[in-house]
């Protein structure tokens, strides 16, 4: 019997339940005895142009080995934008800030220690002399310019993503009901159970040592070389066990560089963790994006046109965040078929945090508005959300399906996803049990929130070359296999994932199978784990190594059989190889690793995206006299073809959908007016726990994709696209009797209750209430 | 200040600063990594053991406070080789992905079910409220703690409170290796 498809329990458990992960923090190594320790003194003012940093007291300190600020670094490049040419070239920056601060958090000077508290106290002596400059934290004053963050940029846009000038006037000639809507998709804090952190050696060779949690090794190490100024080949990264990451932790940081650069200048090894509050204003955020949606079309349920404008706020460095629209645009009409759409976007900086990917990266924003836009659209013209839905998706399909932006859909059928939720979750009895709760005027609504999806996984670089990752798979002699991987794991379970691919074909037991990743030495091609990629491309490329090694040890067998190769049969049962028709001659697969390295290291490429989709229904009670929301019920089919390991797809499933969740009702990070930072600890930060979510009920449907052999698709970041508009449709559902049409994630109790008030006040007529500015 | 206490079953003595947290006590002065640190202000429960029995986040304890008392980290929990009822539940259940909250998720686990063998699922989430997890949605946590107790009151010989269980690792021989 197969092994792929079954629940088998992770091989790396035990280690993690009972010694705990090895993260970076937690690294004993020789290459690190002595290390000195890193610390970064950060700007407590938005924007301000700095004066002069003075070090000197703090020298003085006990235990201070050294302290350095941007003059001292002038070695090191100017760290350019993300896509030149496409961003704004003018908007660079410093390892560390020279010149100006853009943003509470931004590093200006280090402090290296002997011992970490003397670091918590050294800090405190150094003086920055700041010459405040008003902050731009609103998204239309940003794009104003009145106030520059870049002088020489000569503007705050740090990217177009088409010409809004060009947008159709015509587009809803012919609709019968037009409704628009502006909406935030807030600011979020990925906020990793375990912070950032470095290490860093130098060889007497020159070359950098560097343990970074991270989500790549080889994207890391390409990172950190051009921060540092080095060909990659004088860059080792190791990774440690990373404790989370969500989009947060690719690449490279000013930071990590700040870290290699102190142990160079110093001669010996240092380290970094950074504290919570470093963590929620210096790691990048995740979404912040305003959209104004507008939606038309016939009363009898068919939209006709849709129009998606984005503003981004980039934060104050345009890094990944500034990117995020190009993949919102490009899955603006969801898996509708809507005869006429369009979208444009610009980024704008922002004196705030940078924004960076966070768990679906721009997908989610995009499913938000599109969901969000049927909702308001099917409230309009008095119809069941649901017989919107069923009435406007695209039919089934099993040929790519290209969009009007670009995207190729591989594999659909999305009213059967939506109809399984519907009937998972019996979405007439809560209908019902929603229409007698209002007859009766039960304060506690009940709410019902849809939403329908298909995103983007397994994306390649985003030019023209294929989706590809490699793998080696050796077996030997003692019976064991080892796996090297160009994926990343931080808590997906690829040990036990690929060890299932690689004992499917090795006939090797799961727990014989050893996986490594995360070396650049040993590893040196790879492109990580990140947006749902993992399974599809590094889980092929370990079957597809385990195959071609099958095939390299028939050619052995049958010099050591003295038989035909295409006499062998590979008895997987057994491990081994015997000639057809003669049992006795067999001989099994490890003997054939004994006198010479069977080993296979291949490339497996995609010929494009997949496309998960999936229809999710959450379930919400609103004490509509406080505004407090508690969810009852969340209800997900999420298909993402072929369920290799349930008990590791599910784990995807949940946490994906509690962060969604989160998003939809809880989490936000907020600035006041001046740029800082109201929730920079877990204190504040409205961080998601266990109380305020239900278990989640997963139904299960799986079509495959043609475009690998496995048919899988990406699951990873399922959860977080297709629940929030769920749960932030549900509120607004549990409200509409009383006329409400809209409210602004996060739905917390106060924004809740001012939309009930302000639906009552304006009679009934369509209220809606949120943040004017992300 | 010199501190006198019990971790893990063996008895320790060690000179530390008067402001040494419990959580950098255990590991840096004792070696034992499993827990960790995620936040600053006593909110995530990433620190958690036990002290004499009891769940507390290491993090808002000073070492001197430890004083003649016993903690049990995550590293003693485990006995002969044998993953504990706690631990093997939340491996069967699926209760960890990246494994950082794990070990104080486990004993803030371990903590409630000494307080409350048989908890209901509302009970659970409460008394895991002051534990984070990013990962997991909380969802097969729940499980596993639920799954943890239902074993427990099946096989009642297995419910002891790891209090003087001998420590799995010694301290000197913790993993060094660098995972990957």
């Amino acid at each position: 019997m197969s092994i792929l498809g079954t629940r088998v329990l992770r091989t790396e458990d035990p280690r993690f339940l009972t010694s705990g992960g090895v993260y970076t923090d937690d690294v004993v190594d020789e290459r690190l005895a002595g290390a000195c320790q890193v610390f970064f003194v950060r700007s407590p003012i938005a924007h301000a142009r700095i004066r002069a940093v003075d070090v000197t007291a703090a020298l003085s300190a006990p235990g201070v080995v050294a302290a350095f600020t941007a003059a001292d670094l002038d070695d090191l490049p100017a760290i350019p934008p993300m896509m030149p040419g496409l961003m704004n070239d003018h908007m660079t920056r410093g390892v560390l800030a020279s010149g100006k601060v853009r943003h509470v958090g931004e590093p200006v000077a280090v402090v290296v220690t002997e011992q970490a508290y003397q670091g918590e106290d050294a800090m405190e002596l150094v003086e920055v002399d700041y010459d405040p400059l008003p902050a731009v934290v609103d998204l239309a004053a940003a794009a104003s310019d009145e106030v520059l963050l870049f002088e020489e940029a000569g503007t705050n846009i740090a990217a177009n993503f088409g010409d809004a000038s060009t947008l159709d006037d015509h587009l809803f000639d012919g609709c019968e009901v037009v409704t628009a809507r502006r909406i935030v998709n807030q600011r979020v804090a990925p906020a990793p159970m375990e912070t950032r952190a470095a290490a860093a050696a130098w060889g007497e060779d020159g070359r950098l040592t560097a343990w970074i949690p991270n989500q790549g090794a080889q994207g890391t190490r390409s990172g950190l070389a051009l921060l540092l100024g080095l060909p990659e080949e004088q860059v080792r990264i190791i990774t440690p066990d990373v404790g989370g990451a969500f989009g947060a932790k690719f690449g490279a940081d000013p930071e990590h560089a700040v870290v290699a650069w102190v142990a160079r200048r110093l001669g010996r090894p240092a380290r970094w963790s950074e504290t919570r509050y470093e963590n929620l204003i210096a790691m990048t955020h995740g979404r912040a994006q305003q959209q104004t949606v507008t939606i038309g079309g016939r009363r009898d349920g068919t939209v006709l046109a849709y129009r998606l404008e984005i503003v981004q706020d980039a934060g104050s460095y345009p890094r990944i965040g500034a990117m995020l629209p190009y993949l919102t645009i490009m899955m603006t009409p969801g898996p509708y078929a809507i005869g006429q759409a369009e979208a444009v976007a610009r980024s704008v900086v922002t004196t705030t945090t940078p924004v960076g990917a966070y768990r679906g990266a721009g997908r989610p924003e995009a499913t938000a508005a599109v969901e969000r836009a049927i909702d308001l659209f099917a409230a309009e013209i008095g119809m069941d959300p649901a017989d919107v839905r069923r009435r406007n998706l695209l039919p089934p399909f099993t040929e790519p399906h290209r969009t009007a932006f670009g995207a190729l859909y591989d594999t659909g059928d999305y009213a059967t996803a939506l109809d399984k939720v519907l009937a998972a979750a019996g979405y007439q009895d809560l209908r019902r049990e929603q229409a007698e709760r209002r007859a009766r005027g039960d304060v506690i609504a009940l709410g019902i929130g849809l939403s329908s999806y298909v995103e983007i996984t397994g994306m390649g670089d985003g030019g023209p070359q294929a989706p590809e990752e490699n793998a080696t798979v050796e077996v030997h002699p003692d019976g064991t296999a080892t796996i090297l991987t160009g994926t990343s794991p931080h808590g997906q379970g690829h040990a036990t994932a690929w060890a299932m691919l690689a004992s499917e074909e090795l006939g090797i037991p799961v727990d014989k199978i050893t996986l490594k990743w995360g070396d650049t030495d040993l590893v040196p091609q790879g492109g990580g784990t990140g947006g749902s990629r993992s399974l599809q491309h590094g889980g092929s490329a370990v079957r597809q190594a385990a195959q071609e090694l099958i095939e390299v040890a028939r050619q052995r067998a049958a010099a050591e059989l003295e038989a035909s190769p295409a006499d062998l049969r590979f008895d997987v049962e057994r491990s081994t190889f015997a000639v057809a028709g003669d049992p006795d001659a067999s001989v099994p697969l490890t003997r054939l690793a004994e006198e010479e390295r069977l080993l296979v290291r291949t490339v497996f490429s995609a010929p494009g995206a997949t496309f998960p989709f999936g229809s999710h229904l959450a379930v919400v009670e609103v004490d509509t006299e406080t505004g407090k929301v508690v969810l009852r019920r969340v209800v997900t089919v999420d298909d993402a073809g072929f369920v290799l390991n349930p008990l590791l797809a599910e784990g995807q499933r949940h946490g994906g959908i509690a962060q969604g969740a989160a998003q939809a009702f809880l989490e936000e990070v907020v600035y006041d007016g001046d740029g800082n930072p109201l929730t920079a600890s877990f204190a504040d930060y409205p961080f998601l726990s266990a109380t305020e979510v239900p278990s989640f009920e997963l139904a299960d449907m799986q079509t495959l994709t043609s475009y690998n052999p496995l048919g899988v698709k990406g699951i990873g970041e399922a959860g977080t696209i297709g629940a929030t508009p769920a749960v932030q449709n549900a509120v607004v559902d549990a409200l509409a009797h009383l006329g409400v049409r809209h409210i602004d994630m996060p739905a917390s109790p106060q924004r809740v209750w001012q939309a009930i008030q302000a639906a009552a006040g304006s009679g009934a007529g369509g209220s809606s209430t949120g943040s004017e500015n992300a | 200040m010199r501190a006198e206490l019990t971790v893990n079953g063996q008895h320790r003595s060690d000179e530390v600063e008067p402001r040494l947290l419990l959580v950098h006590y255990l590991r840096e002065v004792c070696g034992l990594r499993a827990a960790n640190v995620g936040c600053d202000t006593t909110s995530c429960g990433a620190c958690t053991v036990l002290l004499n029995g009891t769940s507390v986040k290491s993090c808002t304890v000073l070492t001197v406070q430890a004083a003649g008392q016993q903690v049990t980290t995550a590293e003693g929990l485990a006995a002969d080789g044998e993953l504990h009822p706690v631990q093997a539940a939340f491996r069967q259940e699926h209760g960890l992905q990246c494994g950082f909250c794990t070990p104080g998720m486990v004993m803030a686990a371990v903590g409630l079910l000494s307080e409350n063998p048989d908890p209901t699922e509302t009970e659970v989430r409460e008394g895991l409220e002051g534990n984070f997890c990013r990962c997991t949605g909380y969802h097969n946590i729940v499980r596993a703690v639920l799954a943890a107790a239902a074993a427990a009151s099946a096989a009642p010989t297995e419910t002891a409170v790891p209090v003087d269980t001998e420590p799995a690792a010694p301290v000197d021989t913790l993993p060094a290796e660098v995972a990957g």
